[in-house]
């Protein structure tokens, strides 16, 4: 396989967008990307976007053509990927393939999701359509309701405090109070999560990631600063309620092993990671089951300050989906333009000193399926 | 959204907890499998209807304040994964239970119940897509219960 790195990347601002379109919030990415890399549109040879649902958000299928005829890329391959939450992870494991593979020398990887365009109970029926329909949805699940039943047992079979989860929430907004493009730009105290509406007891409206627009952009070529040393994807059963242990999520496991071993690293190496916290206890989770901390101990860690921007591994630098938001498509995208900005050193008053080795996690759904990628600096 | 169809193509295992069984490794399966994951073809005209008790033990659960579509009226309801005595786990509500009175390790037993329906369709401010569908299924109650 061909090396494959990441030579530019551009985001926009993420939140409730009500004048940015879908179209605009893509082609502006896009643009802030290749410019980062300082290429041509022309050189571009192949196109790989990510959205989980255009046709339910804005009404917009055929997504592909719609963006390569704004960017004038028409003559170019353009792939439209979907994977629920893990839809922009799974666009850049794609990319990577292309690349790796000597296809195409320069490949561009978008995600996008416009949320704010529909009301909140057509968002709730959209977001739902990630579960098993069949047999959560038709039943009353949503998918903080299913994220709430694994806190629960996580709570239950390792003494996880409430308290530990909500200190996921303190810790990513005061990150993304440092980031410029953050969706909330505030930072929140334990006792504000505490008191915050229930969505899914013991989950509330502060565990849990909003609804955003925005986009994000890279660019892949052979040569750059960074290079993708692994991006794997596994995943699982579509219900939460088939997986044998609750409180694991065998994709994050099982892609993460394949990862390292690529990689030719173990966990203990990484030094900054960008995971998918749509709700605070999924950030817990995923933190043990990337082999970070011993199973149970991800809510204690936490609580201690490993995790934070000052700590030993800090944990989604960028505000993670709670604070720097969750345009679906966008996010897996997102979580790399933050490593790779960590990574070369210019992520501004969230810097973190000394890195070698970053990991993005992007989760779909409740952990049917997830992309673990690692990244080195050249 | 949901035609009349898709709902009574599952009635026999959202009425009657009918679930199969593959012969080749005994796993047993609910909803019905065309092919069990684990023996894939090998498994191929050896699935076997069998009809599970609906009793089981609460494996974990949630009390949801923001409820699903359909949903509305129920709010606050008791959602759970339940793992059944024959083996696999379903996602439905427990009803007619005290918020309070439910724990992981409860017993609980099957009890046919309205789902959901769709009505009202966003006009009357009312639940669901409008179409007039109703879903029955199985939610469960406490153990010595009914
Ligand atoms: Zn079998």
């Amino acid at each position: 396989m061909r090396k494959v790195c990441i030579s530019g990347v551009g985001i926009t601002k993420f939140g409730e967008l009500w004048s940015r379109s879908y179209r605009e919030l893509i082609v502006e990415a896009g643009l802030r990307a290749l410019e980062d890399a300082e290429l041509p549109g022309e050189s571009i040879e192949c196109l790989y976007m990510a959205s989980m649902g255009p046709g339910m958000w804005v009404s917009q299928e055929h997504a592909g053509p719609m963006i390569a005829e704004q960017t004038g890329l028409t003559s170019i391959p353009v792939v439209r990927v979907e994977s629920g939450c893990a839809s922009g992870a799974l666009a850049l494991h794609q990319a990577f393939i292309d690349v790796a593979s000597g296809k195409h020398d320069i490949v561009v990887v978008g995600g996008v999701e416009k949320m704010t365009d529909v009301g909140a109970k057509e968002a709730g029926s959209i977001i739902n359509t990630m579960l098993d329909y069949e047999w959560e949805s038709i039943f009353g699940a949503t998918l903080p309701a299913l994220y709430a039943m694994m806190a629960r047992k996580h709570m239950h079979d390792y003494g996880t405090t409430r308290e530990q989860m909500a200190e996921v929430a303190v810790k990513n907004h005061y990150n993304g109070s440092l980031n410029p493009i953050a969706h909330f730009g505030r930072k929140i105290s334990v006792d504000q999560v505490l008191s915050s509406p229930l969505l899914a007891d013991p989950l509330r409206m502060l565990d849990c990631a909003p609804m955003s627009d925005g986009s994000a952009a890279l660019v892949l070529t052979s040569k750059g600063d960074v290079e993708i040393i692994a991006c794997e994807m596994a995943s699982s059963t579509l219900a939460l309620h088939s997986r044998e242990d609750i409180t694991t999520m065998d994709c994050v496991v099982g892609s993460s092993k394949k990862a390292y071993k690529r990689a030719g690293i173990n966990p203990s190496d990484v030094d900054i990671a960008e995971l998918h916290d749509y709700c605070t206890i999924g950030e817990i989770i995923e933190s043990e089951d990337l082999g970070f901390f011993e199973k149970g101990k991800g809510g204690k860690k936490v609580a201690e300050g490993v995790t934070s921007l000052n700590g030993s591994l800090p944990i989604n630098t960028s505000g993670g989906l709670k604070s720097r938001g969750h345009p679906i498509g966008a996010t897996g995208v997102a979580q790399v333009a933050e490593i790779y900005d960590q990574l070369i050193g210019r992520a501004g008053e969230r810097q973190i000193e000394l890195l070698d080795y970053g990991l993005c996690c992007g989760v779909g759904g409740s952990g049917g399926s997830a992309v673990v990628s690692i990244f080195r600096r050249r | 959204m949901v035609g009349p169809s898709r709902i009574w193509r599952e009635a026999p295992s959202r009425y009657r907890f009918l679930g199969n069984r593959c012969t080749v490794c005994e796993e047993v399966y609910f909803p019905p499998r065309q092919i069990c994951p684990k023996c894939r073809r090998a498994s191929i005209g050896r699935m076997e209807p069998i009809q599970l008790s609906g009793n089981g033990e609460v494996v974990t659960y949630t009390v949801v304040y923001d409820p699903a579509v359909g949903h509305e009226l129920l709010t606050p309801y008791i959602l759970a994964i339940v793992k059944l005595d024959e083996g696999p786990r379903v996602t439905s509500q427990i009803v007619g239970a005290g918020l309070s009175e439910i724990m992981i390790g409860s017993r609980v037993k099957t009890v046919l119940r309205k789902l959901r329906e769709e009505k009202g369709g966003g006009e009357d401010g009312g639940s669901g897509d409008g179409s007039g569908v109703i879903t029955y299924g199985y939610k469960f109650v406490l153990d010595g219960q009914s």
